[in-house]
Parts: C-alpha cells; structure tokens; sequence
C-alpha cells in the first residue's frame, strides 16, 4: 500500500522543498521505498537541496512527452537505499505537465515506491492543480508569519475543495524563545485560526542552512533540534504516535545539557 | 522603551503576537467570505428560512453583506419586515 502526499504551502520561501526532502529522506533513512517528485517547473530546486544536481540526465517533462521511460528518469540518492528522485524541468514552463498527467505519473510511481512526496511549486494557479492532481493526502507547511497563515488557510480551502480532505499542517522556522515572549504567533495560536491536525513543529535551526549548503539533509543529523522534529514527523507519518517535542529549552536543565552537547 | 517596559510588567496584550492573531483573524474573515460567494447565498437562505418561522418578511428586498470597521468585521443584514406570524405570537404569549 503506498501514499502519495503533496508538500504544498501556497506562499513561497517557508520551506516546502526543504520539508519534502528531510521527509523523504528520513522515510528512506527507516528503510521504506521512496521517490521525490518536483512538481515545481521552471525553478528547479528539489535537486540541489538533496544534493543530486549534477546527475540529472532526465526530466519529468521527458517522462510525460515519451522521451525517455520513467525508469529512466529517476535518480537514485546513493547515500539511502531505496530513496529516488524525479527532477522538475528547468526550461519549460508550468503549463508543459497537465493534471491528468501528473496523475497518470504518481499511479504510475504508487505501483513501485511506498512513498511519493511531491514537493508543490508557490501559488494557487496551474503548478499547484498539476502538484495536487495526482495526491491523496496533503501536508501543508506554514510559518508563524501572519502572509504564511494566510496563505496556509486559503491554500487548505483549495485542497478541501480538490477533494483533499483533512490536510496535516507542519508549522517550520518556529522560534521559541520568540513566542515565549509574546513576539511570536505558538503553536495553539496557528492551529486555533487555521482549524487543520497538527503533523509536526520544526523550530528555526541554522543548521537547516548548514545542512542544505552541502546537499544533505538535516533530517540525518542525530544533534540538530530541526532534525529531531523531522524525524518526529516522519514516524508520524508512518503512523506512530510521538508527542510533540519541547521546544522550551530555557530551562536550566536543557542549557546545561546543550553546553555538555547531550540535547 | 514603552513595550519593554509594558514586557516587564507583564501586560501581555501589546504582546505583537497578540496583534498578528487579530489582524489574521480579521482577514480571513473577508478571505473566507470572498473565497465563495456561494457562501454568502447559502447563509442568506438559511437566515430567510429561520426568521419566516417567525416573521413574515420581504425576500427579495433582503441584503445581507459583511461590512468591515476600522478593527471589526460585522455581518450586516437588511430584512423588512411585513409583520408577525400568528404562530410566533401564539408562542411567545405561551411562554
């Protein structure tokens, strides 16, 4: 049994491709089957954050215009067994996939991966209908700005509209000691307005930046928060059922073992 | 200097996180309305529909619009009212 998920967010820069590669590396990293599909054509970008920009041969483009079999056009991520990724075109435009297309694709992909994660391009218009065409479930990743909620909520009418119901939001680039101080929207604020499951937190992580520098995913990287909460959801998403981590590590208690380096 | 010391004291409504929550709430009051117009339809029929039970009033002559002040979102409707219903007076002597 598979699950094809769309990572969407609406607006752009709050982290959707980011997100769809440390979920899906971190599903590979539990040994499941995946491939990455980047739905974002015209601006490339899921490879370079996984680190795969320099094998490209093949596009989706070439796989739904019959130049090449969709075999073909899957990279795999020789750091985890099992984990594939299906580039986006980078000198066509969005109207160069349809949305029977882009479902005919992920049927396609369901028959052979546990996992297709389609990582959405930014907006509403033709990219975000191919993006959903073809999913089943959608994880709508937001920030705690109030543009980013914004989007979020109208992005969620979209998808309940498109027949995809019940979207799981992840809430990334959270910043706790911001939020401790009333300067920033929590958790329960976000989820209050928008009304949707909570999937997961990320708090704001500069080693979210240090990781995608060098093509990994901080998803692997065992002393980051940022890739603890990712691991988090991705058990999440296999069905476990893991608390929400505590991000209030103003104690005395998580000082002292952050300077002793235990986390 | 003011917010910090309004921090230190502890008055948590100019908190900015505060002000963030309501500007959104506010607009996604208007975003939501004005996603579907259909919505707007459907709770003015169903408003027609709860009121008749009570009051004879003119349908056609009905408006209900969202109207929005400088910090409030009001839902504004206009029903002329013909006169009561025999029912809704029987009612009301009942209680």
């Amino acid at each position: 049994m598979s699950e094809i998920i769309v990572v969407t967010s609406g607006k752009g820069g709050v982290g959707k491709t980011t997100t769809t590669a440390n979920l899906g590396t971190g599903l590979a990293s539990f040994g499941h089957k995946v491939v990455l599909v980047d739905a974002d054509i015209g601006l490339r970008n899921l490879d370079v954050v996984m680190g795969l920009e320099n094998r490209i041969v093949y596009d989706i483009t070439d796989v739904t215009e019959g130049h090449c079999r969709l075999r073909q056009a899957l990279i795999k991520d020789k750091r985890y067994e099992g984990l594939f990724l299906l580039p986006a075109a980078q000198t066509k435009d969005k109207t160069a996939v349809s949305p029977d297309q882009m479902k005919k694709l992920c049927a396609d992909l369901a028959q052979e991966f546990e996992y297709v994660l389609i990582d959405c391009p930014a907006g509403i218009e033709q990219g975000f209908r191919n993006a959903i065409a073809g999913a089943q479930k959608a994880i709508v990743v937001t920030t705690p700005e109030v543009a980013a909620v914004r989007d979020a909520d109208r992005v969620i009418g979209l998808l309940e509209a498109a027949e995809l119901r019940n979207p799981a939001l992840i809430i990334n680039r959270i910043r706790p000691k911001m939020v401790r101080h009333g300067d920033m929207m929590g958790i329960e604020d976000i989820i209050d307005i928008l009304a949707v499951d909570l999937l997961g937190v990320v708090p704001e992580d500069e080693q979210v930046v240090i990781s995608t520098n060098r093509g990994e995913a901080v998803v692997c990287d065992e002393r980051s928060r940022s890739g603890q909460a990712y691991r988090n959801i991705v058990r999440r998403i296999k069905g476990e059922a893991v608390p929400m981590m505590n991000l209030d590590d103003s104690g005395i208690f998580s000082r002292l073992r952050r300077i002793i380096g235990l986390r | 200097m003011f917010e910090f010391l309004a921090r230190v004291f502890g008055r948590e409504t100019t908190a900015s996180k505060n002000v963030a929550k309501e500007r959104l709430r506010l607009v996604l009051v208007h975003d939501r309305a004005g996603v579907s117009p259909q919505l707007m339809e459907t709770l003015k029929n169903e408003l027609i529909k709860v009121i008749s039970n009570y009051l004879e009033i003119d349908e056609k002559a009905l408006e209900v619009t969202l109207e929005t002040n400088e910090d409030q979102v009001a839902l504004v409707a206009s029903i002329p009212v013909r006169g009561m219903k025999r029912v809704s007076r029987e009612l009301v002597s009942g209680i």
